[in-house]
């Protein structure tokens, strides 16, 4: 499995940066990186970021249901990630979700069926001070409103 | 970038360059006084570094609160093994959002924290765990990085002090739970991020069974500062034994919310005056969640207190992480404990039993109160399981579910009672209601 010249780069990098032998360490940065580039794991990339950082394939799979942003299944081409935890639940973060799932047409966790938005109620994800936030792949929003989603959903429809 | 008009009422010290033009660029982190603090740290001797940050009374920002001379001094600095830094850069208490801002817009203050770090404790090598969702700032961390050792300010004997010193960022995919140290330690090892027996404690076998200095991005922020000015100076910004100051994360129903930063001991409601600009609607206050979701909510008539680690204990709280959540009157106390208790049943890693059985028995028997379908025992057994979970755990977040849940129980009962025996919940038309 290859990746591209820039992610080729990065995982070169990432296996030297650990002390020698314990290049499992890269596990977690390789599985994130590489779904991010190919859209979710797969058994494939499982096998391969197994054989890169010399672990055994369990080793791989064992972390991949821990980590909330870690996917088997692909997600839409835009990930609308909205926060509803308390701070954002306080100025409206609950109803800027149901909104969202509206528009959407989807649940959470749910993708729609042109591929292009999947949606995720998310727990906090640092932007308190600035809620309710909303992060779209990995572009945080702030002091976002159902009209200003239905705008950042729009022009991202318009660029596909 | 900033997210929200700095307030001129701020103190101004880790946040000094934050106004300039390009402040995250190398080019102004030297021209300002960026890694003089270094050099002066090359020429001390490595005990002297720690004394300075003990004479500074700098205390761990991550949360516990620890002071960060004491935990320096118990890395075996002579131990052969190769000794780690780690910065926690895992920002995810919910209320707290400052770790962003420290990286984003002043990143090589960061780097040369961790650089005097290395010093104190013979370190070589130091990673910034930074949380999967923060990617933004990986890249921001990575060019820093590679501008610093472009200038000769990372790498090989730097600027003729033949101190060697290497940094990198590691990021994470999504877990709270790894915000906690030796969850942490074991996520950068390529685990699942399960928190381990202490002791030993990380500074005598953390990363990879070696010994290993690991502080919050904001503690390692601080450094650069008390070396340059001196830790007394430092010091004398707060309280004793609270010193210098801190990035407060200002939520909820204010009209100015944002991060600002001030002294230690700065008293709440003049905070949640000055800088938040008061209640959102004029409003009246109603509670105050002072240091992140972990940490036992005040009632209105409890927030005349100074904001220092040691005031806040005294009242049972705790200062946190510094994510404060202003709630008003319109609050319903109940949702906001069901939501608090979703996030800690949702994020606990399993491990433990307490934590995990009692997360979800919280959250299930919450929300049934706040649903209507609550008896009155239900409430004592509330406050049952949480007290039952309390210091039975590896890590904190079993105490940091059951305490918040022990202390809304006790300060806002009678709100509990409110929703009991099929009761609508008194707060939903007005919560509607809510929206910027």
């Amino acid at each position: 499995m290859t990746f591209s010249p820039a992610l080729e780069t990065r995982f070169e990098k990432l296996l030297t940066i650990y002390p020698p032998g314990r290049q499992r360490s890269a596990v977690v940065p390789m599985l994130l990186y590489a779904q991010d580039e190919i859209g979710s794991i797969t058994r494939e990339l499982v096998e391969e970021v197994a054989k890169r950082c010399g672990v055994e394939p369990l080793q791989v799979d064992e972390v991949i249901g821990y980590y909330s942003m870690l996917h088997r299944k692909p997600m839409g081409k835009y990930h609308v990630q909205v926060c509803t935890n308390i701070s954002c639940l306080l100025v409206g973060g609950e109803q800027l979700y149901e909104h969202a799932k509206k528009k959407l047409g989807i649940g959470n966790k749910e993708v729609t069926p042109d591929g292009l938005f999947s949606l995720e109620e998310v727990e906090c994800m640092g932007a308190c001070s600035w809620a309710p936030a909303v992060e779209i792949n990995y572009d945080f929003h702030h002091f976002v409103t159902p009209e200003k989603l239905d705008q950042l959903l729009e022009d991202l429809r318009k660029v596909r | 970038m900033l997210f929200n008009e700095p307030n001129p009422l701020e103190t101004r010290i880790l946040t000094r360059r934050f106004h300039l033009p390009d402040s995250a660029s190398i080019d102004t982190y030297l021209a300002n006084g960026g890694y003089q603090a270094f050099l002066k740290a090359a020429q001390m001797a490595p005990e002297k570094i720690v004394e300075e940050v003990k004479v500074s009374n700098l205390r761990g920002r991550g949360g516990a609160g620890f002071p960060t001379g004491l935990k320096w001094s118990f890395v075996p600095r002579t131990s052969p093994k190769p000794k780690y830094l780690i910065c926690n850069a895992d920002e995810s208490e919910p209320g707290t959002c400052k770790d962003r801002l420290l990286m984003e817009n002043d990143p090589h203050q960061l780097i040369e924290g961790l650089m005097i770090g290395g010093l104190a404790v013979d370190g070589h090598k130091a990673y910034i765990y930074i949380r999967g969702e923060y990617r933004y700032l990986v890249e921001k961390m990575d060019k820093a990085i590679a501008d610093a050792y472009a200038r000769g300010w990372l790498g090989k004997n730097i600027q003729g002090t033949g101190f060697d010193f290497d940094c990198y960022t590691h990021t994470g995919a999504g877990a709270y739970e790894c915000g906690e140290e030796t969850a942490l330690l074991d996520s950068i090892e390529g685990k699942r991020g399960i928190p381990r027996m202490k002791p030993p404690f990380p500074a005598v076998a953390g990363a990879w069974a070696s010994p290993t200095l690991l502080n919050n991005v904001e503690t390692f922020s601080a450094v650069p500062n008390i070396i340059r000015d001196g830790g007394a100076a430092f010091a004398a910004l707060g309280t004793p034994k609270n010193g210098g100051t801190r990035l407060l994360c200002l939520s909820g129903h204010v009209n100015k919310p944002g991060v600002y930063e001030i002294p230690l001991g700065y008293p709440m409601l003049e905070f949640i005056e000055k800088f938040g600009g008061g209640m959102r609607g004029g409003k009246r206050l109603k509670a105050v969640i002072p240091g992140g979701s972990s940490c036992p909510v005040l009632a209105a008539d409890e927030c005349d207190i100074a904001m220092d680690y040691d005031t806040l204990a005294k009242a049972g709280s705790m200062l946190g992480s510094g994510g404060m959540v202003v709630m008003d009157e319109d609050t319903c106390m109940v949702k906001a404990m069901v939501r608090i208790m979703r996030f800690y049943a949702h994020e606990s890693c399993g491990w433990c039993i307490p934590c995990r059985e009692g997360t979800t028995w919280l959250r299930k028997s919450l929300q049934r109160v706040h649903d209507g379908g609550g008896v009155a025992r239900d409430i004592d057994m509330i406050d049952d399981l949480a007290k039952n979970m309390l210091g039975r755990t590896f890590c904190a977040l079993g105490d940091a579910a059951a305490m918040p849940t022990i202390s809304f129980v006790k300060k806002f009962r009678s709100e509990f009672e409110a929703h009991l025996d099929g009761k609508p919940c008194p707060y939903e038309h007005s919560s509607e209601a809510v929206l910027v």
